[in-house]
């Protein structure tokens, strides 16, 4: 049904990128420097989703007759986190970690086990499905593969108005104006509402499912994935774009991803899923160059960096040997123990608890530090109540370990091993 | 159905130079399905078992009309065109101007006639079983697929006792009972009436099956897909998801099981009146006619041939017509 036919014309004008640049294969973070200036981040900003301790686990049964459950895929295990309104928040893990699961839990494609979602007042966790579709209006998604997230079978202007009908957003025969004003924001020539998804490249679809998304003028868009199914100089494109979208309409972002360049350039503030579970989470200047957990620090170390490229440097790699354990069955206490350089006793013992370490900087770790700098005793041993092995400690006294999805004005200095108030 | 990962992504850099201004109604859109239609345009046997599978169609369709203005009269008997007995007296089976395919024997009725209505009362025959069989099997997969749970493992149930069923001899055996059962339910009248619907009900109710599980397993494939979940994040009903976005997705195995069912319960028919189920003469079907000539086989070979070389004709282009309709919804299926 694909094969690319004949007489397909390209029908929309992808300008962003000069089209001679692109055989030379320029990096990403080049083409992306060629427009928009990355977002900045603004501590102050109110939320306008709040992730409070979601879980998402999937019953594993048993085969036969009767099919019993004997355990789950804890695919997301309790992340906390928030968006501030019209701002990104970027969720980067490797494939498998639950990044894609987290944000289908967040939009309620998914029912979550547990935890809450609040977006205003409510809590989409609770709500059932027909509660949640005036709801739907405000928080969209864009889907990773520009191929499957169209309808073969509908033109575009079925797909794109499909929303707009389903709301009765405008009036049935203003529809059509509506779709051709969606096709131009994203960029696509607006005549081509009568086409179908087949006729259109990768790029211009994933502007198809973008436009989709904006009909109904959601606050929040979670993009899974948006262009990691696209060529790099299409990619610049595509992010540009929802930049500019994100500038015009004030729309926030949960922007998941395993592609760190891009996330870098869109979302001020990053959050590092392993394995169901955030292990670090900060403002983007902190995060890219102050980095406090071994798997950021690793993930980091393994992206290409274009400027020592081209010095002839070359950064040292931290290799993570191992698979990534099964969700079914997570590793006790640290869950990246087991691929962990630093990992000691008290990591099997202990799960380390995401603990506030700056200002905008979370992280959760016994041996939290900057790469090379890393302590020698655990740091979180004192506030749990336990001896530098894991084991309880009954002289201690464990402090209450704030877990709350915002920043607190409170946090715990590693260095000096005692919590600052500024 | 799409799995569109062929068309490359890299297009998108030529296409940045092209203008936008480039007149876009030099090229007129496509649909899958027009697409699909141009690929079946390309394919010449396909074509020719289209035409023949139209041929039987209009057959069907003017076979009354043929009656009712009195070209054809399936029923009038000719006595004196047989001997003594019951061949007919001319060569060939009694081939003439006025009979160009013969007469049958021992009656002396016209041929081609009988054929002609033959094939209009089988097609109806088959044509309104596969009716029921395609909207029985389409909703039921469907929902078994939507469903899920306990509600598809009842459904899959169902479909696997239905398969272990002796159908023909369900059919032998319950034919009196089943007959009288339609005559009191449907208030059909007696004799053929009541033998044609006793067929197409039976015919429909096992044989949508085949289509219930392809339905089911295309449901469960397309549901997972990020249209599906997108339909889902807009607020769309589940009628909507299942009959709007997925059922446009399941016309490929539709169209082509149907072009294949259509010939299996021609056929069925056949066989089925060869069995003594079903409708008999003096209304002819292609079974029955074929079922008469047996008995002449040695006798008047002409007569034995036509019907069977007719449903012949009939199984061959439809199952031409299916296989090349499913080659051009999915070329990369069977190359």
């Amino acid at each position: 049904m694909a094969e690319p036919h004949e007489s397909q014309t390209e029908p929309a004008a992808d300008n962003t990128v000069p089209a001679g640049d692109v055989a030379a294969g320029p990096s990403l973070e080049e083409l992306l420097k060629q427009s928009n200036k990355p977002a900045k981040f603004d501590p102050d900003a109110p939320s306008i989703l709040t992730v409070d301790n979601l879980e998402m686990y999937f019953p594993v049964r048993s085969t036969g007759v009767i099919r019993r459950k004997i355990g789950d895929v804890k695919a997301v295990d309790g992340i906390s986190l928030s968006i501030p309104r019209g701002g990104s928040v970027g969720l980067v893990g490797e494939s498998g970690c639950g990044k894609s699961t987290a944000g289908r839990a967040i939009t309620r494609l998914y029912k979550p086990t547990g935890g809450s979602v609040k977006f205003g007042d409510r809590d989409l966790v609770q709500l059932s499905n027909r509660e949640l579709k005036p709801l739907r209006r405000d928080v969209q998604m864009i889907f990773q593969d520009p191929y499957s997230s169209l309808n073969p079978r509908h033109s575009v202007g079925a797909i794109i108005g499909a929303p707009l009908r389903i709301h009765n957003m405008v009036p049935k025969n203003q529809t059509l104006k509506r779709v051709q004003e969606l096709l131009e924001v994203v960029g696509l020539n607006p005549e081509h509402y009568n086409r179908y998804p087949n006729e259109f490249s990768g790029g211009q679809r994933q502007r198809i499912g973008i436009a989709r998304s904006l009909a109904l003028q959601p606050k929040l868009i979670v993009a899974d994935e948006p262009v990691s199914a696209l060529d790099v100089s299409i990619q610049a494109q595509v992010i540009n774009l929802l930049q500019d979208l994100q500038k015009e309409f004030d729309i926030a972002f949960l922007f998941i991803a395993h592609d760190l360049a891009v996330v870098r350039h869109f979302c001020p503030q990053i959050a590092v899923m392993y394995l169901g579970k955030i292990v670090e989470i900060a403002d983007r200047e902190t995060l890219y160059s102050r980095p406090n957990h071994p798997y950021t620090q690793a993930l980091l170390s393994a992206a290409p960096d274009v400027k020592q490229a081209a010095i002839g440097g070359r950064r040292e790699r931290i290799r993570l040997t191992g698979e990534v354990p099964s969700p079914i069955n997570p590793p006790s206490g640290c869950r990246f123990r087991t691929r962990c350089p630093l990992a000691r006793e008290i990591c099997a013992k202990v799960e380390p608890p995401l603990m506030q370490i700056g200002p905008h900087h979370k992280v959760a770790c016994h041996f939290a530090g900057e790469l090379g700098n890393q302590p020698h005793d655990p740091v979180t041993a004192r506030m749990l109540g336990v001896d530098n092995s894991g084991n309880p400690d009954p002289g201690a006294t464990p402090t209450q370990i704030e877990d709350s999805p915002e920043f607190s004005d409170v946090w715990f200095d590693l260095k000096e091993r005692r919590t600052v108030k500024p | 159905m799409s799995g569109s990962t062929g068309q490359k992504l890299g297009g998108e850099t030529a296409q940045a130079v092209v203008d936008t201004a480039a007149p876009s109604t030099e090229v007129a859109s496509k649909s899958p399905m027009q697409l699909a239609a141009g690929r079946l345009r390309k394919d010449k046997l396909t074509l020719v078992s289209l035409v023949v599978v139209l041929l039987f169609v209009l057959a069907a369709i003017t076979a009354p009309l043929a009656v009712h203005f009195g070209w054809i009269d399936p029923l009038k008997s000719a006595l004196n065109l047989t001997d003594e007995f019951g061949r007919p007296k001319d060569k060939w089976g009694g081939m003439s101007m006025d009979h160009p395919l013969g007469i049958e024997p021992g009656t002396g009725r016209d041929t081609m006639a009988r054929l002609w209505s033959g094939v209009a009362f089988s097609l109806f025959i088959a044509l309104s079983a596969t009716m029921i069989a395609m909207v029985l099997g389409v909703v039921l997969g469907i929902v078994s697929g939507a469903a899920g749970g306990w509600i598809d493992a009842i459904i899959g149930r169902v479909i696997d006792l239905t398969l272990a069923f002796p159908l023909t001899l369900m059919l032998l055996a319950l034919a009196s009972t089943g007959l009288i059962m339609v005559e009191k339910y449907l208030h059909t009248p007696k004799g053929n009436p009541t033998a044609a619907v006793y067929v197409i009900v039976v015919l429909g109710l096992f044989g949508w099956t085949g289509i219930a599980r392809i339905v089911r397993g295309q449901v469960l494939s397309l549901r997972e897909r990020e249209f599906v979940h997108a339909s889902t994040m807009m607020g769309a009903s589940k009628f909507r998801l299942y009959f709007r976005e997925i059922l446009p997705n399941l016309w490929a195995p539709i169209l082509v099981t149907f072009t294949l069912m259509m010939p299996a319960f021609v056929s069925a028919e056949a066989a089925l009146a060869y069995l003594g189920v079903g409708v008999n003469a003096p209304t002819p079907t292609l079974g029955n006619i074929l079922n008469e000539s047996i008995s002449y086989a040695d006798v008047v070979p002409t007569f034995f041939f036509i019907p069977g070389f007719t449903i012949a004709a009939i199984v061959v282009s439809f199952n031409l017509l299916g296989d090349g309709i499913r080659d051009a919804l999915d070329p990369k299926g069977h190359q």
